[in-house]
């Protein structure tokens, strides 16, 4: 019997107006693109924001994890207003509260120590995931 | 019609799968640095956000800026806004009608991006000046 083996989907913010919009959208492509390409890929929120059926769709059928930038939670509002398989929801917020020294620069760059903040969301994903398998 | 008090709201689509979003997103934000007539709103917000966050595009006249031709910015302004952008773009025809190289890495912008970004700035700035003086 062959498995269907499902990807996690991981879906950032990506807030335009905070520095922790990019953290997410960075700690978003250090899992998918460096540390876990073969298990992971993102899609576009703002898909789901127009209710694009096939991204719709994509949340609904594999487990989803998202990154927020702040206490709006974009993206996990849109994976639920979607009924999403919604496993497990991050705010850079509280990864900041953990690591208080590891304050990120700008929206356009977030330094060394948003570099950082982004390396330790995307070591929290890698752990989750890899738990599960 | 002039438009002088409203500021120019910039909505990027910012689309995280396609390098063109992070074309749009860097471009569009640069201009909100330089510019203090201009405005933005996370797009994600429509969804997510209450009333406030919908009449946003209602309030302030709108130039999107998308990374693709499903042009999530521009759909989101008419479908939470009810209303329909001033003037939109669209990175992958910029890029295209420029020739300018298509983009290839969604996390950073490379040498090769960066005169693509340069434009769209560009082309924003001019929309935005097209849209104050009315011609829109």
């Amino acid at each position: 019997m062959s498995e269907k083996r499902s990807r996690h989907i991981i879906i950032p913010c990506s807030g335009i107006g905070k520095a922790v919009g990019t953290v997410a959208r960075r700690a978003t492509y250090i899992v998918t693109g460096e540390k876990l390409p073969r298990q992971t890929e993102t899609t576009c929120l703002p898909l789901l924001t127009i209710e694009d059926k096939e991204a719709a769709e994509k949340v609904r059928e594999n487990p989803c994890i998202t990154i927020d930038g702040c206490i709006a939670q974009c993206a996990k509002k849109n994976v639920e207003h979607h009924k999403g398989n919604l496993r497990v929801a991050i705010n850079v917020l509280d990864v900041l509260r953990e690591n208080p020294g590891l304050k990120p620069g700008t929206v356009l760059d977030i330094g060394p120590d948003g570099e950082k903040l982004a390396s330790r969301i995307a070591e929290k994903i890698v752990k989750i995931i890899s738990e599960k398998e | 019609m002039k438009i002088n008090s409203r500021k120019i709201a910039l909505i990027s689509c910012s689309g995280e799968d396609l390098p063109e979003g992070t074309v749009s997103r860097v471009a569009t934000r640069r201009i909100l640095e330089q510019r203090d007539d201009t405005v933005t709103i996370c797009l994600p917000l429509f969804l997510a956000g209450g009333q406030g966050e919908r009449d946003f595009a209602k309030e302030n006249p709108c130039i999107t800026v998308d990374g693709c031709q499903k042009m999530c910015a521009a759909v989101g302004v008419k479908k939470y806004g009810g209303v329909t952008p001033r003037s939109t773009i669209v990175i992958s025809e910029v890029a295209e009608t420029l020739k300018c190289p298509k983009p290839t890495s969604k996390s950073k912008i490379t040498s090769d991006d960066e005169k693509l970004v340069q434009n769209v700035m560009k082309i924003i700035d001019e929309k935005i000046r097209t849209v104050k003086e009315g011609k829109d």
